[in-house]
């Protein structure tokens, strides 16, 4: 189980009252008609699936009902942090080394 | 959140909000969820010592806000017309007289009067509060349990993940959470009593719930 820090009740709670919404930052293209069909599906199907650092967005479900971001390695389950939503996370992935 | 300002031709029509007084005339007496319950008998019939009470506080007028404390004028109406000013720090609530706010989330609060009393406020708010907001009367798809005693704590110790150590859960402290897996926001409202505000649908369910959870410790039915 995730004890998981809601930006906005200030307090930590179970993962039983949260609900998880997947990959954060994801911005809708702004003008979806002169998309081509390939930026539209990247848009709409696809997402990352790191191993280590991801991004996150949770849903305080049960209780303030806010959405916020989570930073959490997917390797160790480690919850790096938490922010509000339009804020930018403090904790990136390395940059993959260029070969 | 934004405060929609009125322009041009709408600032100047007449808001046209219309606001139903949900209460019927005084010859339909109104049925609480656990009506069927019939928790007078059960109280009369039952045990009078308990380490866990149990009480229906039935009938309320329970209202839904959601605005902007940031703005001032929206603030102020609302102290004006609640008697106390909306609390914006989270997890908190404040009660005055027969009106009590509990803070739900940084733009939602839930305020809680005597049945007939809530369409007066709510037509007080529709005419006197200004900008951007809603007020939604939910009386009718809530109930409020009392818990009480000296167990009480062990029987929320089972019900929920929220952490109810003195430390963390003082004296009028409100959370939504999860109560028995349904929703519920719990108040706590003295040293060995707790307000729990649930959904009418779930009311049985959580009637059965307490019951059982409290049965080592004995339940006492009020009234």
């Amino acid at each position: 189980m995730f004890h998981i820090y809601c930006p906005h009740c200030s307090e930590y709670r179970e993962e039983e009252e949260f609900h998880y919404h997947g990959q954060a930052h994801i911005a809708r293209p702004l003008d979806p008609d002169s998309c081509t069909d390939e930026e539209w599906g990247n848009y709409m199907f696809f997402r990352k699936n790191p191993k280590g650092i991801h991004h996150e967005l949770w849903d305080h479900a049960a209780g303030c009902r806010k959405f916020f971001n989570v930073t959490r390695n997917t390797v160790t389950y480690e919850i790096k942090e938490v922010y509000k939503i339009g804020e930018q996370p403090k904790v990136v992935a390395d940059a993959v080394p260029s070969k | 959140m934004s405060d929609v300002k009125a322009t041009g031709a709408e600032a100047t029509s007449v808001p046209t909000k219309v606001v139903m007084n949900q209460l019927p005339g005084a010859g339909i007496v109104g049925q609480s969820p656990l009506h069927h319950a019939d928790l007078e008998t059960v109280a009369k019939n039952g045990p009078k010592q308990g380490g866990v009470k149990f009480k229906e506080q039935k009938l309320m007028g329970l209202l839904t806000l959601r605005c902007n404390a940031q703005n001032p004028e929206q603030a102020a109406v609302a102290e004006k017309l609640l008697g106390v000013a909306l609390p914006t720090t989270p997890l908190t609530s404040v009660e005055k007289g027969d009106t009590s706010v509990r803070w739900i989330s940084p733009d939602e609060w839930l305020i809680v009067v005597p049945g007939n009393k809530a369409f007066a406020l709510e037509s007080a708010f529709f005419a006197d509060m200004p900008g951007h907001y809603s007020l939604v009367n939910v009386s009718g798809g809530t109930t409020i349990y009392q818990l009480s005693g000296a167990n009480v704590k062990d029987v929320l110790k089972k019900s929920t993940p929220v952490d109810i150590h003195d430390s963390e859960f003082p004296v009028g402290k409100v959370v939504s959470t999860v109560f028995a897996k349904s929703s519920a926001v719990i108040r706590r409202t003295g040293e060995q009593s707790f307000e729990l505000v649930v959904r009418r649908s779930f009311a049985d369910y959580l009637w059965l719930w307490i019951q059982d959870a409290s049965r080592e410790f004995g339940l006492v039915v009020e009234a």
